[in-house]
């Protein structure tokens, strides 16, 4: 049997509002994968940390304050220094002209507010299988 | 001054039905208060326009306040960075790439010095959105209004102090349930003895932003009403001293009759939890004052000048739904922070509605109406059914502790993006008459050295303050942290000598501990 697809969903930072965190989790679990969410302000090394232990395949991280490209620099070198490569995508509030930075920095894809749960599971999958050609 | 339409035909104050109103409805300003608090609503005084505003430094919001004075707003709002409402300083490492974002950074009441620096205490009234922090901030605001003289009896305003809906909604918390609920006590005693135009509470219905539906925000935020009353009850508070100054700020979204409903049914419910199961006897203590932002969840990314539209629906359902104040959002809320345009253009909604509308010429203009009355007995039902089901289950503190809420609440905005993806929730230019080219519009740029400006700041402040006079108020915090008694005497102490807000809660991390938050969803 082909092994289910494992991802951890992220709420880096210190806002609290996790309902887009929630519902792509609850959706993602919906689509078959197996989803572990770490949490309010879970730190980006927690978050990596948790990835790497319970072999993940991707990582979603949720971000609402604008603390996002910090977050997302963060996360990248907690990865890097783990000397691992696990694709990630971000979604929440991140006006257009920073999407552009975010993907230069490494970030897998961005899904913006109006992204359906259906976009963002294919998004996901897409996203793996491109990681595993490539690995 | 009577109002008259277009055509001459005069305007009344009131219309009632022939014989009198029937008791559920009643008239304005009177028990059970279905058709607003006041007895003249907006024809003796519109609502208060108060937009939320702060970001960056100190310094850039009191522009920017100064700047809505000007344009005609009537209270300041002041958002605050999630530093600053998590107990940390801007120099703090769980900070980095937060100073500032959010709102304003708060380290120490210098920094309140700043943004209220011109604006005189005692004509202006400010709400402060700030909850696990809000002891901490109130003591701050007190000593700037008393710096510039103002008398503590004048000094008006409100903290939001709701920590309940913190654990159940959006997150903000710092120490557990039960220790958050001690220090938003403190703050409602301190403010019944010491500050009598305060409100310590305004007890906010966040749980619709996280997804729940409007009669179960009214239900939630109301249930977290009844367990405050209790909370201040245990305290050895007579329930007429601080029943009179527990406020409530509620979301309404484009669902127009429904939100109209709700606001009345909700007072209606206020109004007989306090008269007949607390036994209030001061009418003041059965009136809901209710405060509201219009657009949150509502409004959308796509399209941003669409929610010009939505705002502006929202801004006429709770205009005719007689409450207090009203922040209602920019456009570009769904992007980023304001810009000043679209900050001008949310107060210019307002300002529509309250002058070139017939709204705020009569009093709850739509009473009577079959559809509106039927609805509000509507949501009166169920709202009051759910509220019975948290009783049940042992109140709102057992319901946000067991997990009970945040599951119901997280099942409802799963549901709801369901709807949205399906179409079975029409929003237009989401789903609904979908446009491909995009709105160019201007979105506010924050100042990426604004961080590092706050932090050198703190750092001279730090150097400036007399470190053993700190030290020692700290441990003074510290030590009666451990007892059980009022802790805004020490704060109050600690703020003055320039403790910063990050210092204070450390200290009281130290003895509360941290909440530790649940992974499921």
């Amino acid at each position: 049997m082909e092994r289910r697809i494992r991802v951890v969903v992220g709420k880096p930072g210190l806002d609290g509002h996790d309902r887009g965190a929630k519902v792509v989790a609850s959706a993602l679990r919906d689509a078959g994968m197996e989803v572990i969410y770490t949490g309010l302000r879970a730190t980006p090394e927690v978050i990596v940390q948790t990835a790497i232990q319970e072999s993940c395949d991707l990582i979603g991280l949720s971000v609402l304050s604008g603390a996002h490209e910090a977050l997302a620099e963060r996360t990248l070198a907690a990865l890097k220094l783990a000397g691992v490569s696990i694709p990630i995508i971000m979604g929440g509030v991140i006006p257009p002209e920073d999407r552009q930075r975010l993907t230069a920095l490494g970030i897998g894809a961005i899904f913006g507010q109006e992204a359906t749960l259906e976009e963002i599971v294919s998004g996901v999958k897409r996203l793996i299988a491109s990681t595993e050609v490539h690995a | 001054m009577t109002h008259k339409t277009r055509s001459g035909t005069p305007i009344a104050p009131l219309y009632e039905p022939e014989g009198g109103p029937p008791a559920s409805i009643g008239k304005p300003g009177e028990y059970p208060f279905t058709r607003g608090i006041h007895s003249s609503m907006y024809l003796g005084k519109t609502w208060t326009m108060r937009q939320y505003a702060g970001f960056g430094a100190p310094e850039e919001t009191n522009q920017r306040f100064r700047y809505l004075l000007e344009s005609g707003q009537t209270g300041l709002s002041v958002a605050l960075d999630l530093p600053t409402q998590l107990g940390y300083d801007s120099d703090a490492p769980e900070a980095a790439g937060e100073v500032g974002k959010v709102g304003v950074a708060i380290d120490s009441l210098h920094d309140m010095e700043t943004i209220f620096a011109g604006i005189p205490l005692d004509k202006v009234s400010t709400s402060f959105t700030i909850n696990g922090t809000a002891p901490i901030l109130l003591a701050m605001y007190e000593a700037v209004a008393e710096k510039q003289g103002v008398a503590k009896d004048r000094i008006a305003g409100t903290i939001q102090n709701d920590l309940l809906k913190e654990f159940g909604a959006r997150g903000a918390w710092i120490f557990p349930i039960r220790p958050s609920m001690r220090l938003c006590v403190d703050a409602i005693e301190y403010c019944t003895r010491e500050l009598p135009r305060m409100n310590p509470i305004s007890i906010a219905s966040h749980y619709r932003d996280a997804g729940a539906t409007p009669a179960e925000e009214a239900a939630y935020t109301l249930s977290d009403g009844v367990a405050y009353v209790l909370a201040c009850l245990e305290r050895g508070l007579e329930v007429d001293a601080f029943a009179p100054r527990l406020s409530f700020f509620f979301y309404t979204y484009v669902n127009f009759f429904e939100e109209v409903a709700k606001y009345r049914a909700a007072r209606r419910i206020w109004a007989r939890i306090m008269r007949e199961r607390f036994s209030a006897k001061n009418p003041d203590s059965w009136r809901m004052r209710i405060a509201c932002v219009c657009g949150g969840h509502s409004l959308t990314q796509a399209e941003p000048l669409n929610n010009i539209a939505r705002t502006t629906i929202e801004t006429m359902a709770v205009a005719c739904a007689g409450l207090q104040s009203v922040f209602t959002a920019a456009y570009d809320e769904a992007f980023a922070i304001p810009t000043e345009l679209s900050a001008r253009t949310a107060l210019r909604v307002q300002q529509i509605v309250a002058y070139e509308t017939d709204i705020a010429k009569t009093i709850d203009p739509l009473a009577g109406s079959y559809f509106v009355e039927a609805l509000t007995d509507e949501m009166e039902r169920a709202i009051t059914e759910k509220m019975d089901e948290i009783e049940k289950r042992g109140g709102m503190v057992r319901c946000l502790e067991d997990g009970f809420i945040q599951k119901a609440i997280a099942q409802r905005a799963f549901e709801y993006q369901r709807d949205l993806d399906s179409g079975r929730v029409p929003v237009v230019g989401v789903n609904k008459f979908k446009s491909s080219e995009p709105t160019p519009i201007e979105l506010y740029k924050p100042d990426r050295a604004a961080e590092k400006k706050k932090i050198d700041g703190l750092a001279t402040l730090k150097q400036s303050r007399d470190a053993a006079t700190v030290t020692a108020s700290l441990n003074a915090l510290e030590l009666s942290a451990h007892g059980s008694g009022n802790l805004m005497s020490d704060i109050r102490h600690a703020v003055g000598c320039y403790a910063t807000v990050g210092e204070i809660s450390d200290r009281l991390r130290k003895v509360f501990g941290v909440y530790q938050p649940s992974t499921a969803f």
